[in-house]
């Protein structure tokens, strides 16, 4: 089938902003958004630039808004959505060139939170035991791979660049419920600052936007129910 | 030699000593909000259902304030709509106000009115006395 993809270019050494540029493609309509952007930088258009590492949807390096909502190239087919498709790199972040984010700040705001196991006891003849029941309280969070189509879909996000994102909260909420760790007064204690969960207005944008399926409003609203707990 | 645990968590960051302001801020709304539900439920029904507005008078009011009740919830329904409806509006702004000096001017203008407006009305409340 003909495809009319549109994407949003932008290269820092030519353009003081972005601009449309429209590629005319034949596509399978099994083939993914992801080989699109293949076809145009192999075959058409080398100087475009885009993150892509496993192209399976685990490594979380392509995610982008594709017709106006988050979502990873390499998981998205042609038919799943409308013909002509509108590419734009994720919003909020500095964009350095196409289609690719300076993602430090994401970064920061995902090592704020301590998102490592913490406990200095001493585990014992072999590994730290845990129930299953245990286990379940932080299955969905688990899940997260780092994309940041969660953190780039916010609202307030888009507005307040302090403000740490649903991806950090679900990473936080990952270490929190996890009985094994001691740390989880400290993350709250982090998290409950002006530019931390407080801050989740409930868009449900993160949850809609999760190519993990993982419920992240509902992570966010677990955290500060459980700061309230602990004060 | 210094004593190490067996792992060394030097990249942690120490406890950040926030207020718990925010969080507090985030109960409030809930439950003022139940409240208000409440509140602001009987009061239409009173003011629109039972009784015709175009009928209140002086001698309505008056008579309702009679008794220390009908202060007490009229109280409570402007003391917690007020704080409710700034609390939100001080959201909004922090959200969509991205100037440092532009948010606190429009917050302390906001302060400002809501807390004329709040101690307005507790001073009529309060001191409001029939006249025979």
């Amino acid at each position: 089938m003909d495809i009319k993809l549109n994407i949003l270019r932008y290269n820092p050494e030519t353009d003081r902003k972005g601009h449309w540029e429209e590629y005319l493609l034949n596509a399978d309509p099994d083939e993914r958004i992801l080989d699109l952007l293949h076809k145009v930088k192999w075959f058409d258009d080398g100087s475009l630039a885009f993150r892509r590492s496993c192209a399976h949807g685990v490594c979380g390096s392509d995610a982008m808004l594709v017709n106006g909502e988050n979502m990873l190239a390499c998981q998205v087919l042609v038919k799943e959505v409308s013909n002509p498709i509108k590419i734009e790199p994720i919003r909020g972040l500095p964009v350095i060139k196409d289609l690719v984010v300076n993602m430090d700040s994401f970064f920061d705001s995902y090592k704020k939170v301590m998102p490592y196991l913490v406990n200095e006891e001493e585990p014992g003849e072999r590994e730290r035991l845990q129930s299953p029941e245990d286990r379940d309280r932080f299955e969905d969070t688990t899940k997260c791979i780092l994309c940041a189509a969660c953190t780039t879909s916010c609202p307030v996000f888009w507005t307040a660049d302090t403000y740490v994102g649903p991806a950090a909260i679900v990473n936080a909420h990952r270490f929190v419920f996890d009985s094994r760790d001691n740390a989880s007064k400290q993350r709250l204690e982090i998290l409950k600052d002006v530019n931390g969960a407080f801050r989740c207005r409930t868009a449900f944008n993160c949850t809609t936007a999760c190519p993990r399926g993982i419920q992240v409003t509902k992570a966010i609203e677990d955290v500060k129910r459980e700061t309230l707990t602990i004060n | 030699m210094k004593n190490t645990t067996r792992t060394d968590w030097g990249r942690r960051q120490p406890p950040v000593s926030s207020s718990n302001f925010e969080l507090y801020a985030w109960f409030f709304m809930r439950v003022s909000g139940l409240f208000l539900v409440l509140l602001a439920a009987g009061h239409m029904f009173i003011m629109h259902v039972f009784n015709d507005t175009l009928n209140l008078d002086y001698e309505f009011v008056a008579a309702r304030w009679d008794t220390p009740y009908w202060r007490t919830f009229d109280w409570l329904l402007l003391a917690l709509s007020i704080l409710h409806g700034t609390n939100g509006l001080r959201i909004v702004m922090h959200d969509n106000i991205s100037n440092k000096l532009y948010r606190q001017i429009a917050l302390y203008g906001l302060y400002f009115i809501s807390s004329a407006f709040f101690v307005l009305g507790t001073y009529v409340l309060i001191a409001f006395v029939r006249e025979v």
